[in-house]
């Protein structure tokens, strides 16, 4: 069951125990901070604490100790038991923080923006910089659930439930400045291997960058409770490379800003600290 | 003062009122004044609730027992009494989403752990003969009721696009404004009002209770834990109840007159009503455990034949942990759109908690360490409760970190890891009350091998049943889902297969509940030896209708 592109592909797999492949480097650095760093240290922690459960049934049970100490007190492990978890939360702080402030870097001017609008059970792409046409993306129904004649969901789509008619499509290797909004009440758009989520809020325009590694297609599903069809409204980005993405824009009717870009030389990153939250009006001041 | 009481005396004079004279059934029960009784029409009611929301999520796991929609239109169809369309079948999984969590936090834990062992133990460990104000816990209760009866009542009324109130137990805006059209939502809004309302006044009614009917002597560093964690669970009521009473209220008036307050389009904001719930819903969290870790703390003495380690280092991490409980809630609000600096503080603030509840952990253990410890029912599910708060709790840590949240918020990760801390914290902790003080409360011991085999079959259960919801999170399993791809079958079906070995341990319970009743040996009264020295092991089993006539005196 691979969709149509070849390249790679985001989508959960059965009997899957850890985090789906990341295809982002903030999802590739999120990853590795729970795999290398907390998932050791809570496991290590509960082991520990079992641990010491058990030596007490052996040791502390009434026949091997029938007269119990009468320690109440003991100032120093009180004061171990309270610093080294301070310790280790500081240990984990600090790349959690990092993490942070890595995925709020704001997208460089050049970067690709596109407008995710969350309705009652669908999602609508806007591509504003493209002559701002929308693309809207219904599930696809399998075949026995649709009328004669009506387009059904094949293997090439994607796994029953997450594939879509149409798909977000982007570049891939380029920012992307991906913003959300709601039309009628809260959704949130998530693709779990771009380790992307963000709520789609009306009367919001939440912004997050990410830039995609490699073309392919990441599946996603609505993560914010929106009523009855909560669960049929899939999100599915498809990234190609930009030349091929340059036609799908045509295709669309749309079309690409300006002229080819300048080599990376400018260092455009710095110029526009756009925020989270930003209003429209907040944004026309930039 | 002297003149009141010999009024008192001389009124009395001729009426001979012994410590157990027992009003009529209907007096005794439905008019009850009696903080025993009273915790006991809370217990019964708690496990009457229990029984309800445990078999909806009976429900909810047999339709995610496998992928497809095998029998949500059914049931919507027996709802409306006419065939139901898919989509009213959709809303049906939201309603019992809903319920589920509404009942499981408002109608079992809370009532059970504060209303019943609250009112039960608190005037007993510290020496009182009732609670402050005996009437207004009555009209606590029955408060209590009227809730349950209006959230019932929601499921058989228009909530939008189908019977029943379908928001989540968090009742977000705007799909519960402008979203749920019909009384269904108004009426599940209502019900929160009276069951918050009974909760204040429980609050109101513990705080006045502990501060001043302690016994001579017993001052507020000698009372013991489960006090303290009362205390404290009935300030963070008291601090945060009104908060959720605001935001629900602005919901009803953004439904039904015209408010704006959650409505963006009339310049309101959908996430003022998250921020205002989360304050409210984050405290509300440490009200379930509290009260928890308090019998945890009483029953690891008693059985390790220890005073408590740390006593004074127990307490007060109790009261950090209520303090720094009201300044993380936007935790729950990761990927609403919150600025670096907001989520950066959120996720610092949120690590915090870890600390105070280290030392808690430690220190159970620390009073188990060097004691003699006999591993009776309670005790058992008390080292149960340590080992799974424990995982529950780490994960916690997990989710505190903003930057993961981005990918496991609103996943089944976070169903594992508030059901870690619930289901096997508070509930854990609920069951190892009921064994610790079933005797005392009833006067019959429970069966101690059906004790044995309850928790091991329900160990068993639970962690089948939720330790593979962190996979599905991890996964990308959305919360809230009626039905899930292919990939995400097999450890439903594994989790699945875990409720119904949970469902017969609590059959066990049940069982051994009504054989206990019925044929259970008398219990002495103070049964568990000399390792159980607070006030409650110095009356007899059941207690004296009124207790402490003549006030202990604390050394």
């Amino acid at each position: 069951m691979r969709p149509n592109y070849e390249d790679s592909v985001g989508m959960p797999k059965a009997k899957e125990v850890d985090f789906q492949e990341q295809f982002t480097e903030n999802g590739q650095y999120a990853k590795w901070i729970n795999n290398a760093i907390l998932l050791p240290i809570i496991t290590v922690i509960s082991f520990f604490v079992l641990g010491l459960l058990l030596w007490v049934i052996v040791r502390f049970n009434r026949r091997a100790n029938p007269v119990p100490s009468k320690t109440t007190h003991n100032t120093f492990i009180e004061v171990v038991w309270t610093l080294i978890p301070v310790l280790i939360l500081l240990g984990i702080a600090y790349p959690s923080l990092d993490l942070l402030a890595k995925q709020f870097k704001p997208a460089p001017a050049e970067a690709v923006t596109i407008k995710a609008t969350g309705y009652q059970w669908y999602w609508g792409y806007t591509y504003p910089d493209h002559g701002g046409f929308e693309v809207i993306s219904n599930m696809l129904k399998e075949e026995g659930d649709v009328a004669k004649g009506e387009r059904f969901r094949t293997e090439n789509d994607g796994p029953k439930l997450m594939a879509v008619d149409n798909r977000m499509v982007v570049p891939a290797g380029v920012p992307l400045r991906i913003q959300t909004t709601g039309a009628d009440v809260i959704h949130a758009f998530a693709i779990p291997s771009l380790w992307f989520k963000l709520d789609a809020v009306p009367g919001r325009l939440n912004e997050k960058s990410v830039t995609i590694t490699k073309p392919g297609v990441y599946f996603g599903q609505c993560s914010e409770l929106c009523g009855a069809r909560h669960a049929f409204m899939p999100l599915v980005v498809e990234a190609l490379p930009p030349a091929q993405f340059a036609a799908w824009v045509k295709a669309q009717g749309g079309t690409m800003p300006g002229a080819e870009k300048p080599a990376p030389a400018a260092p455009a990153a710095t110029a526009t600290p756009t925020e989270t939250v930003a209003a429209p009006a907040a944004a026309a001041t930039n | 003062m002297t003149t009141i009481a010999a009024t008192g005396t001389d009124l009395h004079a001729h009426d001979h009122h012994d410590a157990d004279h027992k009003p009529g059934f209907f007096v005794r029960w439905f008019m009850s004044t009696n903080h025993k009784d009273i915790g006991t029409l809370y217990l019964i009611f708690a496990i009457f609730a229990g029984i309800i929301g445990g078999a909806i999520s009976g429900l909810m796991r047999l339709e995610l027992a496998a992928p497809g929609i095998q029998y949500l239109q059914g049931w919507a169809s027996m709802m409306a009494g006419k065939e139901a369309s898919l989509d009213e079948a959709y809303h049906m999984w939201n309603v019992l989403i809903t319920a589920h969590g509404l009942i499981m936090v408002f109608f079992m834990v809370m009532p059970a752990i504060i209303g019943g062992f609250g009112n039960w133990f608190v005037p007993l460990m510290i020496g009182a003969p009732d609670m402050a104000f005996p009437r207004m816990n009555n009209v606590s209760f029955w408060l209590t009721v009227v809730a349950f009866i209006m959230l019932l009542g929601s499921s058989f009324v228009p909530g939008g696009t189908g019977l029943g109130a379908g928001t989540g137990w968090t009742v977000y805006a705007p799909l519960s404004t402008s979203g749920s059209v019909g009384p269904a939502v108004d009426m599940a809004i209502f019900s929160l009002h009276l069951a918050g309302a009974a909760s204040i006044l429980g609050a109101i009614n513990f705080i006045t209770t502990i501060f001043n009917m302690r016994a001579p002597g017993m001052t507020l560093h000698k009372m013991p834990l489960f006090v303290w964690s009362v205390l404290v669970t009935a300030f963070l009521l008291l601090l945060a109840l009104p908060v959720l009473a605001a935001a629900i209220t602005m919901l009803l008036v953004d439904r039904n007159f015209g408010g704006a307050f959650f409505d963006a389009a009339a310049g309101g904001d959908p996430v003022l009503y998250q921020h205002l719930f989360w304050f409210f819903g984050h405290p509300e969290v440490y009200i379930m455990i509290l009260p928890g870790f308090g019998i945890i703390s009483q029953i690891v003495a008693t059985f390790s034949r220890k005073p408590v380690f740390g006593y004074l280092g127990m307490a007060y991490a109790m009261v950090a942990i209520g303090v720094v409980g009201f300044v993380v809630w936007a935790h729950h609000m990761f990927t609403t759109g919150m600025s670096v600096d907001m989520k950066m503080y959120f996720t610092a603030a949120t690590m915090v908690i870890a600390v105070p509840t280290g030392i808690k952990i430690f220190s159970w253990i620390a009073t188990m360490w060097g004691g003699s410890v006999s591993f009776k029912t309670p005790m058992v599910w008390a080292m149960g409760f340590i080992f799974m708060f424990t995982v529950g709790g780490v994960t916690g840590v997990v989710l505190a970190n903003g930057g993961l949240d981005d990918n496991l918020h609103d996943t089944y990760y976070v169903v594992a890891h508030f059901h870690y801390v619930l289901s096997l914290g508070a509930v854990f902790s609920l069951f190892a009350g009921f064994y610790y003080w079933f005797g005392k409360m009833s006067g019959r011991h429970l069966n101690e091998f059906l004790g044995h085999l309850h928790f091991w079959v329900f160990f068993v259960g639970v962690n089948v049943l939720f330790f593979p919801m962190h996979f599905l999170g991890n996964s990308g399993m959305p919360r809230r889902y009626p039905d899930y791809p292919e990939a995400f079958a097999y450890w439903n079906g594994v989790a699945s297969f875990g409720y119904a070995i949970m469902a017969v341990g609590v059959l066990i319970f049940f069982v051994n509940v009504i054989w206990s009743l019925v044929a259970g040996r008398r219990a002495e009264d103070s049964y568990w030896g000399e390792g159980a020295t607070t006030l409650e092991w110095t009356l007899t089993s059941p207690p004296p209708y009124h207790q402490f006539e003549t006030l202990p005196v604390i050394k």
